[in-house]
């Protein structure tokens, strides 16, 4: 657990004198806040817009909308969009450290007195995931709580109970956290198998990819996202992160990264 | 202390290292001499635990290799070939962090103890990336020895440092040869490897041959003995040809380059000689051959 620790504080005091990485975990979060809090006060409490044109049969979310306002269905569709970009903040944060995590310090030539210490495979990858997961979950939690704060102030009372619908609380809070498993762990796979840290950052980026498809896809009212989904997604996130996590120690051939690695 | 038994490593196709086999005694610098590519640094690998050998058996201060590799990087110190140092990190830090990994128990103690050996104490809050070359690579080799190992493994430890670093490294492997560690000095500086190596080994793939370097002149060339004489040199030939022990006399300059077999107890008789037929002898020395003449011969 020591040298866990020790990697860990390692990543976190390199990576964090790194201007580039620090601002991508900053920035992020900032922007996936300002987003719905500036669309939410422009559009208002959505008094003044036709009748029928928020309606949840105009949105394409009907099971949304049952028994609300429209004013309220409108309101709680940008709750329905927005929130579930939370879900791909606490993807897209860490992908930079954790690619950057073993492909960089071999770039640096730092890897190889690492790997003479007596670390295990294990230690060495569970340093560098949690390295990159704990920043990325913690910032991803606070800006949704600073997110609900801010939201709180601009919903009706009728659509802040959807700020804390099970189902965003379980996204948030459970799949989330097993999603940045999930790219951390590719991430880290990537990075174990390429030379270059720029290659291995953007193969990592292909995890984001079904994200932004499902948040496209409940925009434009193609699926909707609910609990039962939510949940499903959970549960095949954290079966493949098991299998990722195996096949990360498996894949990471010392011998391969030393001699073969120019 | 290392003992390698037909050690081997190939990769794919590519003979790296071939049925090596030496035998290095603890408290012993054992030089590793070899050109780019003899397989030098994959040695080290092997015998560090980063990289398995493909067939062959070796223990390292006491563990196998292969079956105790944890065991093995608890108890060696490795210099690598490049420092590797964290360089947004200050120098404190970088030993800081390797100590726990090496499981020291007194981290701050045993950090402080060889920044101030190394001179880099004053230094030890700056980013080691920061430092001069030669700096780095004593900050790295600080690194290697914070859990004090018996057995430190120097991967061209002085290469690309100035004339004063190089130096300062040297004194500091000679300081720590006294304190009784096994060094095993991989090399191009042919000079640092004879000064500083009770034994020497050469490695182009194959092991060459393995001696101390005066063993090694002597396995081949035959020793020859210089007189430096102030009148003609070449009418004193016919007289010292005969003499026992003596296989060749040559005239070149003002000088008689004599191969002799055994000088220790053959000189005196030709220098008793030179003196009572009247030459004007002015010194005797013996002809060394470089370790350079001898490692070039081996590796043609």
């Amino acid at each position: 657990m020591d040298k866990i620790r020790t990697i860990i504080s390692k990543e976190w005091a390199e990576v964090f004198k790194n201007r580039i990485v620090l601002f991508s975990v900053a920035f992020m979060p900032l922007i996936f806040i300002a987003l719905p809090v500036i669309t939410m006060a422009t559009t208002g409490s959505f008094a003044d817009v036709p009748e029928g044109e928020f309606s949840g049969a105009e949105l394409g979310v009907e099971g949304l909308c049952e028994g609300l306002s429209e004013a309220a269905c409108g309101q709680v569709y940008i709750i329905n969009l927005y929130t579930l970009m939370f879900m791909i903040l606490p993807v897209a944060i860490p992908v930079t450290i954790a690619a950057y995590s073993i492909v960089g310090e071999k770039a640096a030539r730092s890897l190889e007195p690492l790997l003479a210490t007596p670390v295990t495979t294990l230690e060495l990858l569970t340093g560098k995931a949690l390295a990159a997961i704990i920043p990325a979950v913690a910032a991803t939690w606070l800006s949704y709580v600073i997110y609900v704060v801010a939201m709180w102030s601009l919903l009706t009372a009728e659509a802040r109970n959807y700020l804390f619908d099970p189902l965003w609380l379980i996204a948030i809070f459970v799949v989330g956290p097993l999603l940045t498993l999930l790219s951390v762990s590719v991430a880290i796979l990537i990075s174990s198998r390429v030379s270059d840290p720029r290659v291995a950052e953007q193969l990592s980026m292909i995890v984001i990819l079904p994200l932004i498809a499902g948040l496209i896809g409940q925009s434009m009212g193609l699926i909707l996202i609910d609990q039962e989904v939510v949940l499903l997604v959970g549960l095949v996130v954290a079966v493949l992160d098991a299998v990722l996590v195996y096949v990360g120690v498996q894949a990471f051939q010392r011998e391969t990264i030393l001699t073969k690695w120019k | 202390m290392i003992e390698t038994t037909n050690i081997t490593k190939k990769f794919d196709e590519h003979l790296a290292v071939a049925d090596l086999n030496l035998q290095i005694p603890a408290g012993e610098v054992f030089g590793f001499l070899g050109p780019n590519g003899a397989g030098k640094t994959t040695t080290v690998r092997m015998l560090t635990s980063l990289i398995a050998p493909t067939s062959g058996t070796a223990t390292v201060a006491g563990y196998r290799i292969g079956e105790e590799d944890q065991e093995i990087r608890r108890h060696v110190g490795i210099l690598t070939e490049t420092p590797g140092l964290y360089d947004r990190l200050s120098a404190e830090r970088n030993l800081a962090i390797y100590a726990r990994l090496y499981e020291v128990k007194a981290v701050e103690e045993q950090v402080e103890k060889y920044l101030r050996m190394l001179g880099l104490w004053e230094r030890r809050q700056d980013a080691a990336g920061t430092f001069s070359k030669g700096m780095k690579q004593k900050l790295a080799i600080a690194r290697s020895l914070l859990h004090e190992p018996r057995v430190l493994f120097l991967d061209e430890p002085t290469a690309g440092l100035d004339p004063e670093a190089s130096r300062l490294v040297r004194e500091f492997i000679q300081e720590l040869r006294r304190e009784g560690r096994t060094i095993f000095l991989t090399t191009h500086n042919l000079d640092e490897a004879e000064r500083l190596c009770d034994r020497i080994a050469v490695i182009n793939r194959h092991l060459l041959v393995v001696d101390t370097p005066s063993g090694l002149r002597r396995r081949l060339y035959d020793r020859q003995v210089v007189f430096h004489l102030g009148d003609e040199p070449a009418r004193y030939v016919p007289l010292l040809e005969p003499l026992p022990g003596v296989r060749r006399v040559q005239a070149v300059d003002n000088k008689l380059v004599a191969t002799i077999e055994e000088p220790e107890d053959q000189n005196p008789a030709l220098i008793r000689t030179l003196v009572e037929a009247g030459a004007e002898l002015q010194f005797v020395g013996e002809l060394r051959h470089s370790l350079e003449d001898i490692y070039l011969e081996l590796v043609k």
